[in-house]
């Protein structure tokens, strides 16, 4: 009796012994994830001298000292910060809703409607998923610049240097209509059903049955895209050839050759990449499942 | 639409007009996703490989002419050629003053000499020494080379790497522990957040003056330890962005084989548990056979991953030093866009193209395989 205490304990000791050492280790490799992140907020908040002399201890993850936001100021004269913000943003939430809009429709033509070559279209767009942006993004700058608009100063040719060209040929993916026809499929036919005796046309049935009970798939599509868009490099780098149409993302250029400015560099760093981190805390669960399902793609 | 909703249609005839408007529909709703997908992927794949026969340029006076493989003739000529050391009157082998043996020179063999004519223009990528003799890889375009050597060896590094790395992540995170949320939340962070950021912040990390990294590991050694300058060093700059890589994009990967580690039914690890399995006996006989398609599924993507290499490159070495961080896309960007040759571009788009269908075909063929056994 005494003995099968005693052994219960010692199981037990060893018990919190592991657990212990889990959280030990979940710890020492968590601090690996976030102490660089951290170090990038904490730095945009010093002068660069104390930076540097922080760098050599542990101080360097701690906001002390001189701190001010005058970094920021820096980079915001240095860049124009405000523009490129304003670009990213504009270029981000209107791809974002026309193509949530356009594959969502597409999706619901795939799933729920029944017409002639369906299947066959499907398989293209599938088969389209395998072509990496990479190796299209070439000939796809050739194309644009020979491509046609209608501008505020009327008709021209070519569509370097534009919101146009940072939009358009992202509103459409293979993906995201992938991830709409998936989900509208397995909506149930009743009530899709049900509406159409009641009279309904497709388009309303889309509207007012399929849209309304479709929002983790929305959020899902649109959580990727934003991702993508606004983290976006290779394409406006190729496209957006002066300030007016550069988003933030390019606008880390202009720190290439600036080695001494780290404050300024960190500070730019921080004021692009904190909405998303805010976002990404506050929506994490919806976060980590999109880009989860994102990984289905294969 | 069933049978169901056609029977029910009020109008005479209604079940013929309802199909036509309805297949009309079908078509009207995925038109434009039709439409933008063909302008801005498909006829640009095409393009690709229709350009790569050529030499068109981005803005050019001539007309554009047809040229064939030229292209990739230009990029792919490569020649392993043995160089035997110089021997005296009486065959011994001659040593340099520093005792090194001495070769003929390279270029007697590569510039106009008549009877290598295989061998004309052809310059060094790498050289090893074989015994007494030297060998050379020579390759007509060595940026080249070395961008297609270099992705190859950071693809085969990081996809076991990187998988490696996350599934001891996800087997770590994946125990029911008070606040374990805050970790996962923590691990996947750098995933959204863009590699442009990452890069530039490493930037600083790696910086062979005063840099993070190296601040750190002479605080941590008391100053034993100096460090290097990372990204500055031809031996240690691409294993500097591979180590960045992984970093950012673990947690990624660490998600997927989460999800896969939970579809394994709890009742095998209680069954093993009954009969006395260790936790590595666990691991090997169920949790490792419950994982093989995820295994085959995430090596997959982290290798679709790797070759598209180019952010870290750009943002932090230009492809330096010593072209010993170029990559295939970042010489694709280059000579497509820099230089304003989308003929040679497009070859190299093509080229990685291939690559990635050759991958994808040999996941059908692995997953085919397991299907039928």
């Amino acid at each position: 009796m005494a003995g099968a205490e005693k052994a219960k304990t010692v199981k037990g000791r060893g018990h919190r012994f592991h657990i212990l050492l889990r959280y030990a280790l979940l710890i020492t490799v968590g601090s690996i994830f976030i102490f660089p992140l951290v170090f990038m907020i904490v730095s945009s908040l010093k002068p660069d001298l104390q930076l540097l002399r922080d760098s050599g201890s542990l101080l360097a993850f701690v906001p002390h000292g001189d701190i001010s936001l005058q970094n920021y100021f820096d980079a915001f004269e240095r860049v124009p910060l405000a523009r490129f913000m304003f670009n990213s943003v504009f270029v981000t939430v209107v791809t974002v809703f026309f193509s949530l809009l356009l594959c969502s429709l597409a999706g619901f033509a795939f799933a729920i409607l029944r017409w002639p070559g369906k299947n066959i279209v499907l398989a293209v767009l599938v088969a389209t998923l395998i072509i990496p942006f990479d190796t299209i993004s070439v000939p796809l700058l050739l194309l644009v610049n020979e491509l046609p608009m209608i501008s505020r100063d009327g008709f021209k040719i070519g569509w370097l240097d534009t919101y146009h060209v940072q939009i358009v040929p992202f509103i459409a993916d293979a993906f995201t209509v992938f991830l709409f026809t998936q989900f509208f499929r397995d909506l149930p036919k009743e009530i899709i059903e049900a509406a159409r005796i009641d009279g309904a046309s497709w388009f309303q049935i889309y509207r007012r049955v399929v849209v309304p009970i479709s929002g983790p798939v929305f959020a899902t599509a649109a959580i990727l895209k934003f991702l993508h868009m606004y983290n976006q490099y290779l394409w406006p780098l190729m496209t957006s050839q002066t300030e007016e149409f550069r988003p933030v993302m390019v606008g880390v250029q202009y720190f290439f050759q600036l080695n001494v400015a780290w404050g300024e560099i960190m500070a730019y760093l921080s004021f692009i990449t904190i909405p998303v981190l805010i976002f990404y805390l506050f929506l994490q669960r919806a976060f980590i499942e999109s880009i989860a399902s994102s990984g289905v793609k294969g | 639409m069933s049978e169901l909703s056609a029977q029910v249609m009020p109008k005479r005839g209604g079940k013929h007009a309802g199909k036509r408007q309805e297949a009309l529909r079908g078509w009207l709703f995925a038109a434009p996703v039709i439409l933008l997908l063909t302008v801005f992927v498909i006829a640009p794949f095409f393009f690709a490989i229709g350009f790569s026969f050529t030499n068109q340029r981005l803005i050019s006076p001539n007309p554009t002419e047809f040229v064939g493989l030229r292209n990739y003739k230009n990029m792919m000529t490569m020649r392993f050629y043995t160089l035997e050391p110089e021997l005296d009157p009486n065959g011994n082998v001659v040593l340099d003053e520093d005792g090194n043996i001495s070769y003929p020179r390279l270029r007697s063999f590569t510039r106009n000499n008549p009877d290598y004519p295989k061998l004309n223009g052809l310059r060094e990528v790498h050289s090893w020494q074989v015994g007494q003799n030297r060998l050379y890889l020579l390759g007509s375009d060595v940026v080249f080379v070395r961008a297609l050597l270099n992705t190859l060896l950071f693809v085969m590094v990081v996809a076991p790497l990187q998988g490696g790395l996350a599934l001891l992540l996800a087997l770590l995170i994946n125990k029911r522990l008070p606040g374990i949320n805050i970790f996962r939340t923590i691990y996947f962070m750098p995933v959204v957040i863009s590699m442009v950021v990452i890069a530039m912040l490493w930037r600083f990390i790696y910086d062979g003056n005063n840099g993070l990294l190296n601040s750190l590991i002479s605080f941590i050694s008391f100053g034993n330890f100096q460090g290097a300058d990372w990204l500055g060093n031809p031996s240690l700059a691409l294993g500097a962005i591979l180590a960045m890589s992984v970093w950012q994009s673990v947690g990624f990967h660490m998600i997927i084989w989460l999800a896969g580690l939970q579809t394994i039914p709890s009742v095998l690890y209680e069954a093993a548990s009954t009969e006395g399995a260790n936790g590595w006996q666990k691991f090997r006989h169920v949790t490792w056979p419950g994982l093989r398609n995820t295994a085959v599924f995430i090596l997959i993507i982290i290798t679709m991953q790797a070759f598209g290499l180019f952010v870290q490159v750009d943002v932090m070495t230009n492809g330096g030093p010593l072209d010993s961080t170029q990559s295939l896309v970042f010489q694709s960007y280059v000579r497509g866009f820099q230089k304003q040759d989308i003929a040679g571009g497009s070859a190299i788009s093509v080229l990685l193209f291939l690559i990635v269908i050759g991958i994808s075909l040999f996941q059908a063929w692995v997953t085919r395989d397991r299907q039928a056994s």
